[in-house]
């Protein structure tokens, strides 16, 4: 397996994230909608949702998801 | 329309209130997700709030009441129109032609033959990144690995695998796990791992 430079960063990118414990997308799924509300709302974000603020930061597909929801909320 | 607080009694009600509550659900999916899926087209839309009103429907147990029905319902509807977008964006590409497991040139591969020679410390970090990842992590591991650095989405991953999005997390995950601790028993700091 070679990687090229640009995988590399990527992969260093990953690697700073990376924490012993992670929520995964399931979890993230499950919160989504309460940690947006949030966020529209301008609230802090509690304990219990800080690791859906990191996963959010590290997975693409969620983030992507994420704000999208964020889009259609703020339509509502 | 219905309000926050009756939507899931509605939809668990008797067949009257609850045809009434799909319908309102179908048509507020139908709006939000036609502003969410602007570029894909009104059919895409139609077949997503059809797809995502079931499985709200389905998955009535699994809400909490920590959102408004509402936001939670459309969270779903969101990942069902970008599980199927991803779907048809990814249908023609197989796994093997990002990990380099077919006769298909994989352009990783030689790419790193072609980039300015990188200073000591770099060139270090990359061969040991490399060793770690042939020695330490699984043929599986590695497979999803590279699928994605070369932006295969997970849940692509997992539908190749007969796996899922939540599962290749993992496996990404433990494989991550383990890098970082070889590379910090390597000696290597949180300030090393700059991308370069």
């Amino acid at each position: 397996m070679d990687l090229s430079k640009e995988k590399v960063d990527a992969l260093l990118g990953f690697l700073k994230q990376t924490k012993d414990r992670e929520a995964t997308c399931e979890d993230c799924l499950t919160a989504m909608a309460e940690f947006a509300e949030k966020h529209l709302e301008g609230k802090s974000i509690p304990e219990s949702l800080k690791a859906i603020e990191d996963h959010l930061e590290f997975c693409g597909e969620c983030k992507e998801e994420f704000e999208a929801l964020l889009a259609t909320l703020r339509e509502l | 329309m219905a309000v926050e607080t009756d939507w899931i009694e509605r939809l668990n009600g008797e067949p009257t209130a609850r045809d009434a509550a799909l319908a309102d659900l179908r048509e507020l999916l139908r709006t939000k997700l036609r502003h969410a899926f602007s570029s894909s087209g009104d059919a895409f839309v139609e077949d997503i709030a059809q797809d995502a009103l079931l499985k709200i429907h389905t998955s009535l147990d699994a809400f909490e009441g920590r959102s408004k029905f509402t936001t939670w319902a459309l969270t779903i509807a969101v990942r069902v129109g970008y599980t199927e977008l991803r779907r048809m964006r990814w249908k023609d590409v197989s796994l093997d032609q990002l990990t380099g497991n077919a006769n298909a040139v994989d352009a990783s591969r030689t790419d790193s033959q072609n980039e300015p020679v990188a200073s000591a410390a770099r060139k270090q970090l990359v061969d040991d990144i490399h060793a770690i990842i042939e020695e330490k992590l699984t043929q599986k591991q590695r497979d999803v690995l590279q699928a994605e650095l070369s932006g295969m989405p997970q849940e692509e991953i997992g539908r190749r695998l007969g796996s899922n999005r939540n599962a290749i997390y993992k496996l990404t995950h433990d494989a991550r796990k383990k890098l970082k601790k070889e590379l910090e028993q390597r000696g290597y700091s949180q300030e090393d791992l700059e991308p370069g």
